[in-house]
């Protein structure tokens, strides 16, 4: 047994690097997701095999845990992905967290304990708490429970968060010196609750993904932390691994938002922007348009690009646009679908939604891959996206998301928008595309806007 | 707290050793960073779907604290099996939702239908 364990954990992680590796690629991917899955179920199976006590109780974990989480995964509509694995997320770093709380209580208050256990111990409930709390804060602001404009403090923020960090390491060091009573460690979760808490709440929805991503790699910090102190190798390795690549992709994310991941976690984008430009002398009027203009403009266009965003996605619209682009590829037109690398609430969201709807993945442009395109593209037709498209982001150095790569979509001969109304996006910022000559609107809810169009693209 | 102190202890412990550990987990951190460099931007919500279902190892942490445990208590035996359902949660959902979202990208002939 003291050999077998080891071994089948070297295994465990292999399979979990290997299967990583699959999942880099469109062809490798659904296999490289199972053989992870194998090499948990290795790892899993293998840390049985050295239980000795509480099986029932182990079992009643493992049966709650799947009785629970196999249902979510099934049900969960594609649109609402982004939360999900915000919940699951959160979930991991809750076990993170308690696992922490009990081996305080198990070992007389770390009474014993080598210096790095209890070091590595009390970080993992810290991290683990915040982990938690921040994820079930973010599932609750896309969820559409709790608001999703940024709430915060104003200039206390700061302070108040530094200052919460600050008693969570003091609750910390006083838990860590052996003997303390179990207030301290409770009064170390509840306060790191609350910072997980108050450093979510300020964020706003557009810069979601990124936290989500940050909160992912912060629970890996943590699992690999509690295996450092279990002096589990499997734990450590997994644990370290998605760290590192959580925070990769967390950094990718910001930089294709241009934001730092400090100024998005001090929080507060668009809460205290105020509209700009609403006095610049620009003609501000909007253009409208109706379905059946909008059929006729892409009917006799040559090429036509898709920009798709979250309106897509609340709207549930992939199937209808796919069969709108169905029938213009019919009448000749060339259809295209240009991919915003935070389109949506997650990097490659807008992918697996109009993968859903059977979108050829080979349709699916990538920002870089399709900007130049633009200009020689005669109608662009955006629907529901708004920041990833707005031209201020180029041109207007007093706006917030100056120099955020965007969509030239301004560049393409004739725009066609749909929306739900003149609100602005996530970001709270005007966006002076809709106002340009090239421009004209198609108000209403994306699905029915785009099955009205395809009507009237039949009847043509 | 330097880290000739830590590897003191960890001998004294008599574990694997600390500071194999640390190596390996600074060697992971470097796997992390170099498997994930590669991913093109339209797989990354799966990527960060899987990686999610991946730190569902924390559910090992529970089942070895609770494993070995003889006689817990009331509150120790609520903490420890909210704390393995937890962790299976976040394994079996998190497995299930990226093979789900991938099945959409997989299911089809994309290269016949593109007009390249």
């Amino acid at each position: 047994m003291d050999v077998l364990v080891p071994i089948l954990y070297i295994l465990a992680f292999g399979l979990f690097i290997y299967g990583l590796m699959g999942l880099t690629g469109p062809k490798t991917a659904v296999r490289g997701n199972k053989i992870a899955a194998v090499g948990m179920t290795i790892a899993v199976v293998a840390t049985l095999l050295t239980v000795t006590h509480n099986w029932i109780l182990i079992i009643v974990g493992l049966v709650v845990g799947t009785a629970l989480g196999v249902p979510s995964a099934q049900k969960v509509q594609m649109t609402a992905i982004p939360q999900m694995v915000a919940l699951f997320n959160g979930v991991g770093g809750g076990a993170v967290a308690l696992i922490a709380w009990s081996e305080f209580r198990t070992t007389d208050s770390f009474s014993g304990e080598p210096a790095y256990v209890i070091v590595a111990s009390l970080f993992a409930a810290i991290i683990g708490s915040v982990s938690f709390w921040g994820s079930i804060v973010a599932y609750g602001k896309l969820q559409e429970i709790l608001p999703g404009r940024p709430i915060g403090l104003g200039r206390a923020q700061q302070f108040v968060n530094v200052a919460l960090l600050a008693g969570a390491i003091a609750c910390a060091v006083v838990a860590g010196l052996g003997g303390a009573a179990e207030i301290w460690i409770i009064g170390l979760l509840v306060v790191a609750a609350v910072l997980g808490v108050l450093v979510v709440l300020p964020i706003g929805g557009a810069d979601m993904p990124v936290v989500i991503s940050l909160l992912n790699a912060l629970t890996g910090l943590s699992a690999a932390a509690a295996g450092l102190a279990l002096d589990n190798t499997a734990m450590i390795v997994a644990g370290m691994i998605v760290g590192a690549s959580g925070s990769i992709l967390t950094n990718q994310m910001a930089v294709a938002m241009n934001r730092t991941i400090p100024a998005i976690v001090a929080g507060g984008f668009g809460g205290t922007t105020l509209v700009p430009g609403a006095d610049d002398g620009v003609d501000r009027t909007v253009k409208s348009t109706s379905a059946a203009d909008a059929a006729v403009q892409m009917a006799y266009a040559s090429s036509v690009i898709v920009v798709p965003g979250y309106g897509l996605a609340v709207a549930q619209a992939q199937h209808t646009v796919k069969d709108m682009a169905k029938l213009l590829e019919a009448k000749g037109v060339e259809v295209k679908y240009a991919i915003h690398p935070v389109a949506g609430r997650m990097p490659g969201h807008m992918n697996v939604l109009l993968a859903e709807a059977d979108v050829p993945y080979d349709a699916l442009k990538e920002m870089d891959d399709i900007n130049d395109e633009f200009s020689r593209t005669d109608v662009t037709l955006v629907i529901g996206a708004n920041d990833v498209t707005n031209p201020a982001a180029r041109t207007d150095p007093s706006s917030p998301i100056y120099g955020m790569p965007i969509l030239n979509v301004d560049q393409s001969h004739s725009v066609i928008v749909l929306k739900r109304s003149m609100g602005s996006g996530f970001a709270g910022i005007e966006n002076p595309l809709f106002y340009a000559d090239n421009t004209s609107m198609l108000f209403g809810d994306a699905k029915k806007s785009v099955a009205e169009v395809t009507e009237e693209l039949k009847a043509l | 707290m330097t880290g000739a102190v830590l590897a003191a202890e960890a001998a004294e412990a008599g574990s694997t050793g600390l500071l194999a550990n640390i190596a390996i987990l600074v060697l992971a951190g470097f796997v992390g960073f170099a498997v994930i460099s590669k991913v093109p931007n339209t797989l990354h919500t799966p990527l960060m779907s899987g990686t999610n279902a991946i730190h569902g190892i924390v559910l090992l942490g529970g089942l070895i604290v609770l494993g070995r445990l003889e006689n817990p208590s009331v509150g120790d035996a609520i903490i420890l099996v909210v704390a393995i359902a937890f962790g299976m949660i976040n394994v079996i959902g998190g497995f299930l939702v990226t093979d789900r979202m991938l099945g959409m990208f997989k299911a089809k002939p994309a290269q016949k239908k593109g007009d390249s």
